[in-house]
């Protein structure tokens, strides 16, 4: 069975960068795919590899990450004015963030509005 | 913190006239030719290579430094950089993969956890770079979520980054997929194992650096 869990925004936007990282890597251990509402910050998403790297173990893989993004080239300067004046002041929330297990998601295709998400085959036992 | 030393550069080229070295990362995901492109650039400017480069990939586990590395372009120019060639960018990996390429347990499972630190070590090191080199492989999906990623990440630091898409001389690879992945940045099509399209390469370099 594939569980989905999903992050409203609100529930990490008053941590730290570290304990929203932190938090989301310890959801995706439990062999859970994240859905986080918006996305991290660009630093935090590079950090999200670091840490993901630093827990990699005998069970633990890593992860497959893909962030969909819908800003819209065409913005008219007051529309990319107010959203950045949004996401300062709240949090990116525009978008998608999937986080999974590398265990379990094999691979994550974007294209470009839409997302594919490959599982492994999970060997059964007798 | 990568606004301020880049200030101090200009403050001390200001005042001195001279330049420090500026430290050059060379980034990607594994297996795009990083080192092969190191191995090509001190092969051409010091007569000597740089790291070994293999099939399996993260062969590259450890930062390497290559320092005072002197490139003159045809103009006469002369740009001096420090060389770091770093380990692939992964978001995943599994010993079994390594197993799976030939290699014995013993040595997959080191392999698997010399690359996991080496994954670590390229991202601390992002922030001490002045520019960076990304290179990708040309033939692969360049909309990887850790191409975007580090692209993004060197963005929001304001470091400035030429992409370069490897092994053109392959009949799979298509530039043209770069650059409409990356239309915001210089993309040059090079081959590093054979040196095609390399003066072009380091043409782009003296623009990167100035």
């Amino acid at each position: 069975m594939l569980t989905l869990q999903f992050v409203p925004h609100a529930e990490i936007e008053d941590l730290g960068s570290a304990r929203r990282v932190k938090k989301l890597i310890d959801i995706v251990k439990e062999n859970k795919i994240v859905l986080l509402e918006g996305r991290l910050k660009k630093e935090e998403e590079t950090d999200l590899i670091a840490i993901a790297m630093e827990e990699v173990d005998s069970k633990f893989k890593g992860i497959e990450l893909a962030i969909l993004n819908p800003e819209k080239k065409s913005q008219n300067i007051f529309k990319s004015f107010k959203s950045s004046v949004v996401n300062v002041l709240l949090g990116n929330r525009t978008g998608l963030t999937i986080i999974g297990p590398a265990s379990i998601v094999k691979e994550i295709k974007k294209n470009p509005d839409k997302i594919e998400l490959f599982t492994k085959e999970i060997k059964k036992k007798r | 913190m990568s606004f301020w030393k880049r200030f101090l550069n200009k403050f001390l080229l200001d005042i001195f006239g001279k330049k420090k070295h500026v430290k050059l990362g060379l980034y990607g995901p594994p297996n795009a030719g990083k080192t092969t492109l190191a191995n090509t650039i001190c092969k051409d400017w010091l007569g000597e290579e740089m790291g070994s480069v293999s099939n399996i990939a993260h062969e590259t586990r450890e930062i390497q430094v290559k320092e005072q590395v002197n490139i003159k372009n045809k103009k006469g120019r002369e740009l001096s950089f420090n060389l770091v060639d770093t380990p692939g960018i992964a978001t995943k990996i599994d010993y079994e993969d390594f197993l799976k390429a030939g290699l014995k347990e013993n040595a997959a499972k080191k392999r698997a956890k010399e690359a996991t630190k080496g994954v670590i070590d390229s991202i601390k090191w992002l922030d001490d770079m002045d520019s960076v080199v990304i290179v990708l492989d040309a033939t692969k999906d360049p909309y990887s979520q850790v191409n975007i990623t580090i692209v993004g990440n060197l963005a929001a630091r304001d470091i400035p980054v030429l992409i370069v898409a490897n092994k053109v001389d392959l009949k799979k690879s298509d530039l043209k997929k770069v650059q409409a992945a990356f239309p915001q940045y210089d993309v040059i099509g090079i081959s590093a194992k054979y040196g095609k399209n390399i003066n072009d390469f380091y043409e782009a370099l003296f623009e990167l650096t100035k």
